[in-house]
């Protein structure tokens, strides 16, 4: 009876609380096939401690990667060991955050297993004895395409908030050890020389369950300081439309749309931004819009939950007491 | 320096989408194509390192006929010359047989670099730079942003984002990076470039010439497939919250708190 496997993502040395909501998928495809249990995988260097925490999350077995050689996240020695992991255990599908390293790593994966991988995936669908059928965007959330992946071992990456997450009972779960045999000449092909944390502690775009967004209506990368503080009271990430990002306001990595960050957060505020087609295939896919802009006819309204027609800068601080007044 | 950009022709990104009968297919009748935005990123990178470093720039694509437009726009670029991969039989593959073609028809190639795009905007499926790497036994570094090659032509320090932020990392080439936006600002081709990109040379190959097999990386092959595609129900417009700036802001927390129950 063969496994399901989640991969156990860290972020500031703790697990990512996107493992939960791999949980319900993963224990969705072990029932229907029968199989033998949900485990985690936890990679890394000094990492063992952590499975305690996966156990309290309800995941009842975790296999542990542990070595020097797994320090910093790279691909290679990453993808060799869990290579090595699925060859020797043989999981019938091994489950991703579709974040920037998750969908790394499962890339790389797949190409050492010859393995289908679908990335990015909003929905599981189907569950079959050798295949899986699961939603992703394509066209920039302008479409949707339902896939199936077929073979011994499918591998999906799933975009975090879009599955619910799942909080079983807590348990002390089984422990193993997975070997690290990490080819040195391999290894050293990537040295990581240096982190830019500029953003360490702060919440990512693509995972964020709310998004406060700004685009040309900010006149300016100063005034991006007001969407910093809703943000801050919401904990919520900053985003920007393509206007913002290219004017120099912003950088590049916090652009939402199509030739930036594809989002699907519970909430998404746009403030100052019209709606292009190009921006909204990016966070159109958000539960909740909110559109705070001062043209009544501006396209984003079209599609907003809630709209405020008004100026940015009367309005967002007063959203701002308004929350923070709410929340306290 | 020798530099290897894959490259992939997309409906432009004005394109409204609409899904063909049958549910496989988007329509196709008026659509514009483009080169897909990152690979822009990636023959840009490649072109400003050939004026560096000197050496060749190669466009390769796995695509039809009308795919030439894209390989003939990165020639006008200013890319030296291109591969077409162009067999009926190898497309409507999956992502691995892609990799699996693109590995076959650069294997012979004496390259120090392969640059992808980081995703084509057309599928999103974000991964045939990591499996060409893997087919090709090389390393690959993702969502690169800054790039500068050693003296020596033997190292590459990348910049690249990683969770939350970014990375530098030292890289041995040959390697595959695949390109994000803010690696540099894609050039447009000039008329003189384009004159002369006609007279460039494009070589057309298929399966035989590859030595690969489509029952294996054609669509036959596949073992990630489409089963169907749709549109996601269209958003309606919602509430209006009137009122001062004030009352308007009050209104819409208790409508997030009660209604939407997502703050
Ligand atoms: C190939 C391609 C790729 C692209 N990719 C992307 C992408 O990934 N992401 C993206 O966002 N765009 C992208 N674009 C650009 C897109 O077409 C739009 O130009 C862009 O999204 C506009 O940004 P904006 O809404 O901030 O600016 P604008 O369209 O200028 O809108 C600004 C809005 O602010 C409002 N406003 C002004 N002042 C105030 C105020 N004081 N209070 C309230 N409201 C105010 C105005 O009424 C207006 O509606 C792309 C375009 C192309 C061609
Ligand atoms: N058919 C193709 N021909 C050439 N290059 C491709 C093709 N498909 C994908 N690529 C390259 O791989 C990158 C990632 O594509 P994808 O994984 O399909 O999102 C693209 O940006 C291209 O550089």
């Amino acid at each position: 009876m063969s496994q399901v496997w989640i991969y156990a993502e860290l972020k500031d040395g703790a697990v990512k609380k996107v493992a939960s909501e791999l949980l319900g998928a993963a224990r969705a495809i072990v029932e229907q096939r029968g199989g033998a249990e949900v485990a985690a995988v936890l990679m890394g260097e000094g990492v063992g401690a952590l499975a305690e925490d996966l156990g309290r999350r309800g995941i009842g077995a975790v296999l542990v990667a542990d070595d020097p050689v797994l320090r910093d996240y790279r691909t290679e020695p990453y993808a060799a060991v869990l290579a090595d992991a699925v060859k020797a255990r043989k999981p019938s599908a091994v489950l991703f955050p579709a974040s920037l390293q998750g969908k790394d790593l499962s890339a790389r994966l797949a190409g050492k297993l010859s393995a289908p991988l679908a990335t990015d995936c909003m929905a599981l669908d189907e569950v079959a004895a050798d295949s899986l059928t699961v939603t992703r965007p394509v066209y920039s959330g302008k479409a949707r395409a339902k896939v199936r992946l077929t073979g011994p071992v499918q591998l999906v990456s799933f975009r975090p908030n879009v599955l619910p997450p799942v909080e079983g009972a807590g348990t002390t779960p089984r422990v193993e050890t997975l070997p690290v045999a990490v080819d040195p000449a391999v290894a050293a092909r990537v040295v990581v020389k240096e982190r830019l944390e500029e953003a360490r502690g702060k919440v990512e775009l693509t995972e964020a369950s709310i998004i406060v967004s700004g685009g040309r209506g900010m006149r300016g990368p100063e005034n991006f300081a007001l969407l910093e503080e809703l943000a801050s009271v919401l904990h919520a990430a900053v985003g920007a439309s393509r206007a913002a990002v290219d004017a120099g306001w912003r950088d590049h990595a916090s652009q939402v749309g199509q030739t930036g960050k594809t989002v699907s957060p519970n909430l998404s505020i746009a403030c100052g931004i019209s709606g292009s087609i190009q921006h909204m295939a990016g966070m159109g896919s958000s539960k909740y819009i909110v559109a705070i802009n001062k043209d009544p006819e501006a396209p984003i309204f079209k599609v907003a939950d809630y709209g405020i027609v008004g100026d940015l800068f009367e309005v967002v601080p007063k959203l701002t007491e308004a929350a923070r007044k709410a929340l306290a | 320096m020798n530099i290897v950009v894959c490259l992939k022709q997309v409906p432009d990104t004005e394109t409204k989408i609409r899904v063909a009968p049958g549910g496989l297919d988007i329509v196709r009748d008026g659509v514009n194509y483009q080169v897909s935005p990152y690979d822009e990123f990636a023959i840009e990178e490649a072109l400003r390192l050939r004026e560096k470093f000197g050496g060749q720039v190669t466009l390769v694509t796995l695509g039809p006929q009308k795919a030439e437009d894209a390989l003939r726009f990165g020639l006008s670029m200013g890319a030296d010359r291109a591969i077409h991969v162009k067999d009926e039989t190898l497309l409507g593959g999956d992502p691995l047989g892609a990799a699996a073609v693109l590995a076959a028809a650069v294997k012979d190639e004496a390259f120090d670099l392969v640059l992808t795009g980081k995703l084509a905007i057309d599928d999103y499926q974000e991964q045939v730079g990591a499996l060409l790497a893997e087919r090709l036994g090389l390393p690959s570094v993702s969502l690169v942003t800054k790039l500068e090659i050693a003296a020596d032509g033997k190292r590459a320090t990348v910049t690249h984002d990683v969770e939350g932020g970014r990375e530098v990392v030292e890289v041995a080439l040959p390697a595959v990076l695949t390109c994000q936006k803010g690696l540099n600002e894609p050039r447009y081709p000039s008329l003189p470039n384009i004159m002369k990109a006609k007279k460039k040379p494009i070589d057309v190959k298929d399966a035989a010439a590859l030595g690969v097999d489509a029952a294996v990386v054609g669509p036959g092959g596949a073992r990630l497939t489409l089963v169907e595609l749709s549109t996601p129900p269209p958003r309606q417009a919602g509430k209006r919250i009137d009122g001062d700036p004030a009352t308007a802001a009050a209104t819409l927390v208790r409508l997030l708190r009660e209604e939407a129950k997502v703050i």
